[in-house]
């Protein structure tokens, strides 16, 4: 197995609090290649698991293997791209795509390698600016360009396009569509978008929250570059998992407010 | 109305006053003195050189004393924002020194180097190095989170983390403090300079004071306050205003 999640649990102690369970018994498999979306309400931990599978953070029990070792840190075969772009800002660009690049290659490769992926995301006549001077959508290519630059076999995504308007979104999901389709990555994809989960996905992993468990593996069988009326009829059957378990959230939420 | 001409109306205005106020002769000239001699004074100060003397010796002070105190204030400001012992200890002992004003320290200094310039160089140190520190410390322990995520997913850890993401990330907090401590350092410069041999702006300033020399010392007042605004308008807000943009802060500014 590619990517092996095992049995995780997660639980945050805060100090006077009652431990907050995020995530349960998390157990998922993944295989090399494959597309994988993490959908759920706000707060059913799919952030979290992302962050434990990327060695950001360690489960509370349980492990998660990334070719049969245990991931414990971060590192070069995982990149990882966030809901903000997270590029350097006093760093051009260029300088950005090519840092985790800097101790592996040669100045001569690097620059290849810039010119290479900034093509990839159509940024190429903006590898001399610095980021303050690129548009949001724009800053958060540039994040992509960066976390292929690695050339990790995995690339996680962390509700990449959550923070831009519904135009820009669109074309992000079919630059990053192409770019899976061309460099065959195992890309694990954290959303709270049913359309854009069925969009990019093979698998949509369907999520409940408090504490976050898995309660769908949800398989897309539908033909690429994907159209709108294939996936109507897929995204109301996602709608009805989610409907029960997003309704318990609310009346939790509701209640919790009403205690207070 | 742009603002260079309404700034040249109020000087100008303000001037004329303060004429008016020495032409209705309520106050000798050695306590009123009129803008135009004033002006004369000064002009005759520069022409002789005496001045510029002045001038080319308090910048000394300053360049040396400031250039020190930045040193020092960096690496203070590190130690406290990483080790969390010396935060507690030593950071609250300097949170205490920094609002002590750097006149206090002048006393201090003439007894332990006498009237000499490292006693001017000394207080101008202290002048500057805290509030250095303070802003040192809050840039490095502000670095976003999300920059050292995104270092560590690219393999970046230790020193090079350090060197390479958590400072130049507290640039802007380090700018910040560079300026102020220029503030602080130029006014204590100004104190120990007054109680000094000379020479130094601070030193003929205080000369003119006992020779009863009112033009004079206006005229250097006028100077000192000159340079501070010029200073700190086309240098250190220019490079502050840039850094800020390219650091993505311009709102937040």
């Amino acid at each position: 197995m590619y990517l092996d999640i095992n049995n995780i649990s997660k639980s945050f102690q805060k100090k006077d609090e009652q431990p907050l369970q995020a995530l349960k018994n998390i157990n998922l498999e993944i295989n090399e290649g494959e597309f994988i979306s993490l959908l759920g309400p706000s707060g059913c931990g799919k952030s979290t698991l992302l962050s434990m599978i990327a060695g950001l953070s360690n489960p509370s029990s349980g492990s998660v293997s990334l070719e049969n070792k245990e991931v414990t840190e971060p590192g070069p075969d995982k990149s990882m791209v966030f809901q903000k772009p997270a590029l350097f800002p006093w760093m051009s660009v260029k300088e950005n795509v090519t840092f985790p690049l800097r101790k592996q290659l040669s100045k001569k490769k690097q620059e290849q390698a810039a010119a290479d992926y900034l093509k990839m995301v159509h940024l190429s006549q903006f590898a001399e600016n610095y980021p303050h001077e690129l548009s949001g959508g724009m800053q958060q290519r540039v994040a992509i360009a960066r976390a292929l630059a690695m050339d990790s076999g995995l690339l996680l995504m962390d509700e990449p396009f959550g923070a831009l308007d519904e135009q820009t979104r669109q074309v992000l999901q079919d630059e990053v569509e192409k770019i899976w389709l061309d460099t065959k990555k195992t890309i694990v994809f954290v959303t709270h978008s049913i359309r854009e989960a069925i969009k990019l996905s093979d698998r949509v992993i369907i999520m409940s929250a408090r504490p976050g468990t898995i309660i769908s593996d949800f398989k897309v069988n539908v033909e690429r570059p994907r159209k709108q009326q294939d996936m109507a009829a897929l995204e109301e059957d996602v709608m009805a998992i989610l409907k029960t378990e997003i309704e318990n959230v609310m009346e939790e939420e509701l209640q919790y407010a009403g205690s207070r | 109305m742009p603002v260079v001409v309404k700034r040249i109306i109020f000087f100008v205005a303000l001037i004329l006053i303060w004429h008016g106020i020495f032409l209705l002769g309520f106050w000798p000239d050695s306590m009123i003195p009129s803008p135009f001699t004033v002006a004369e004074t000064i002009y005759a100060g520069l022409a002789d050189m005496t001045l510029v003397y002045d001038i080319i010796a308090s910048f000394r002070h300053l360049l040396i004393g400031l250039s020190i105190s930045l040193v020092i204030g960096t690496l203070l400001g590190v130690l406290l924002a990483k080790v969390k012992t010396a935060d507690e200890t030593l950071g609250t002992m300097i949170l205490a020194l920094q609002s002590v004003p750097s006149i206090v320290w002048v006393p201090l200094a003439i007894i332990w180097f006498g009237f000499t310039e490292a006693s001017i160089i000394f207080v101008v140190i202290i002048g500057g190095t805290f509030v250095m520190t303070m802003n040192m410390r809050i840039g490095i322990k502000n670095v976003a989170p999300i920059y050292l995520k995104a270092a560590r997913t690219m393999g970046s850890t230790g020193m090079d983390l350090f060197l390479k993401v958590v400072v130049p990330a507290s640039i802007p907090h380090a700018v910040t403090g560079v300026r102020l401590a220029w503030a602080f350092s130029w006014r204590a410069l100004m104190a120990g300079e007054m109680l000094s041999t000379g020479p130094g702006l601070g030193y003929t300033l205080s000369y003119a004071s006992d020779f009863n020399n009112m033009s004079l010392v206006i005229g250097i007042i006028i100077i000192i306050g000159v340079i501070g605004s010029i200073v700190d308008q086309l240098v250190f807000q220019r490079i502050e205003n840039k850094v800020l943009k390219r650091w993505g802060m311009e709102e937040a500014a």
